[in-house]
């Protein structure tokens, strides 16, 4: 396990989380460093979801302690943002596109003169221009994680977690987003990314933590020391790729045994 | 569906209640029937264009929707703000879920002796008769409603720091507009019954009172005009609740995904 990083942007100490009397995590120590992609993988019930709400502030954990840039985590702040998997649920099913990226620029105090420019700029990077006046359910799952992803574009972000959000996409729509998930955050933007998928997450991260379950914790961590910016191609046949997703399918392997 | 949906979808609906009108109104002359309690389609017509043209069917109609439509926003508000609240804070809802429970199933005219002796007769006890009828349909559905908003908007509104204001207006509210919607729907049919109910049983005014009167001085045409006429009635605000419903929530329910 990697000791305790000097420059840890969200740093999870001596975590244990119990809910509703049963543990869920156990002595988790997480250190993401600011501008890295960290991507967290492991079968379902490891944890990893309340790993990222711990993060997020919307879990407290029972024992241990979540900082962020040095101060403690009370709550959710702004300059963290969320997304989930369930961007069905996630969007406002009565506000079209544009509304629901204005909401987000309402609540922060934006000055109603600087809105339109920015709901445009912000639905434009991820594609959606031309869907403006669209209501959530007239948009195809692709184009609806889009939108929720150009909701927390809005909200102009330091930190992203994302909860498994390509997991209820096709394969091609995935690959897509996840390309367009790395361009996005090449500017240097700090990711905590949940996933079950092990090749997204060798082709997204940085670092790749593999969690265990019962009760969840941290069983390795690895780096990923792939060039960027990264191609699909090149990195899908990339000897340090297939190193990488040897050693991670080596490890589900024997902890499913 | 069309936007018109409460109307027969073709002329072949008519078809059936013309022709029994007609068929009713020949036998009813043929056999040359005499009678205190039955009348000629034609007659119970011109009744309802005369009690039309000296304005007392207008009247009563006001009276009756002054009373089901105050109590309908006395009663509506109160399970609303009581149904959001009772949401908002579980504990509220178990203090007065027993109460509750006991005063609900109370038939509204059983509390006719209760508030006569209160109002007397009049608007006022019409109109809280009908609150009675109209607040529970209402606080149940606001109450399911608010409790059933999502918990992703919920966690949403708390990641981008809403305060609890703005979280009510712009989240909760919105979210569970269709079932506070489909609430004030079911209260609005339950409170034309109890105004006119109320006016038959006891209260001087409105359509219910002028049906009886008619009843009572035998003018049968006149009493089966009014009665038709608050079907009519009734109708009318059921269409003009399905198109409002239909206006404001068409853009999100019928939306299809895009492929």
């Amino acid at each position: 396990m990697h000791a305790p990083l000097e420059n840890a942007y969200i740093n999870l100490r001596g975590i244990n989380v119990v809910l509703g009397g049963k543990p869920v995590l156990e002595n988790v120590e997480l250190q993401v460093r600011r501008g890295e992609f960290l991507c967290v993988i492991g079968p379902s019930g490891c944890g990893k979801t309340t790993l990222l709400r711990l993060a997020a502030g919307l879990v407290n954990p029972t024992a241990g302690k979540v900082s962020f840039a040095g101060d403690e985590l009370s709550g959710p702040r702004r300059d963290i943002a969320v997304v989930f998997q369930d961007y069905g649920d996630a969007l406002l099913p009565w506000r079209t596109a544009y509304g629901n990226v204005s909401i987000v620029l309402e609540t922060l105090g934006v000055a109603r003169a600087e809105r339109p420019d920015r709901i445009h700029q912000v639905l434009a990077r991820v594609g959606l221009a031309k869907h403006a006046d669209k209501y959530p359910q007239q948009l195809s799952g692709g184009m609806q994680q889009r939108l929720q992803i150009a909701r927390c574009l809005a909200q102009g972000p330091r930190v992203w977690l994302m909860d498994e959000p390509f997991g209820a996409l096709d394969a091609i729509t995935r690959q897509a987003l996840q390309d367009e998930i790395l361009q996005i955050m090449s500017d240097g933007s700090t990711v905590l990314f949940v996933t079950h998928d092990l090749e997204e997450a060798i082709y997204l991260g940085d670092r790749v933590v593999a969690m265990g379950v019962n009760p969840g914790h941290i069983a390795r961590t690895l780096d990923v020391p792939l060039p960027r910016p990264r191609d699909r191609q090149a990195t899908f046949e990339h000897p340090e790729f297939l190193r990488l997703r040897r050693t991670l399918l080596d490890f589900i392997k024997e902890a499913e045994a | 569906m069309t936007g018109r949906a409460f109307i027969p979808r073709n002329w072949r609906g008519f078809i059936f209640p013309v022709a029994a009108i007609l068929v009713i109104e020949v036998a009813m002359r043929t056999i040359g029937v005499e009678s205190q309690s039955l009348a000629r389609p034609s007659e119970i017509l011109r009744a309802a264009i005369g009690a039309l043209a000296d304005g007392s069917m207008l009247t009563a109609t006001f009276q009756t929707l002054v009373s089901a439509f105050g109590g309908l926003i006395i009663g509506g508000g109160i399970g609303l703000v009581l149904g959001i609240l009772m949401a908002m804070f579980p504990p509220l809802y178990w203090i007065a879920e027993v109460p509750f429970e006991t005063l609900r199933p109370i038939p509204s005219i059983a509390l006719l002796p209760l508030v006569l002796l209160i109002f007397g007769l009049g608007f006022a006890m019409e109109i809280t008769l009908v609150a009675k009828t109209a607040l529970w349909p209402v606080f149940f559905l606001t109450l399911t409603s608010v409790r059933g908003v999502k918990r992703r908007l919920i966690e949403f509104s708390s990641l981008i720091r809403m305060g609890l204001l703005e979280r009510m207006a712009k989240i909760i509210l919105p979210a569970a507009l269709p079932g506070i919607f489909l609430g004030f729907r079911i209260a609005m049919g339950a409170a034309l019954i109890v105004a006119v109910t109320v006016e038959i049983a006891a209260n001087p005014l409105g359509l219910g009172y002028a049906m009886m009167l008619a009843q009572e001085r035998l003018q049968p045409a006149l009493m089966f005009a009014y009665l038709f006429w608050i079907g009519i009635v009734g109708w009318i605000f059921n269409a003009l609740t399905v198109l409002l419903q239909k206006r404001c929530f068409a853009p999100r329910q019928s939306g299809r995904a895009a492929t």
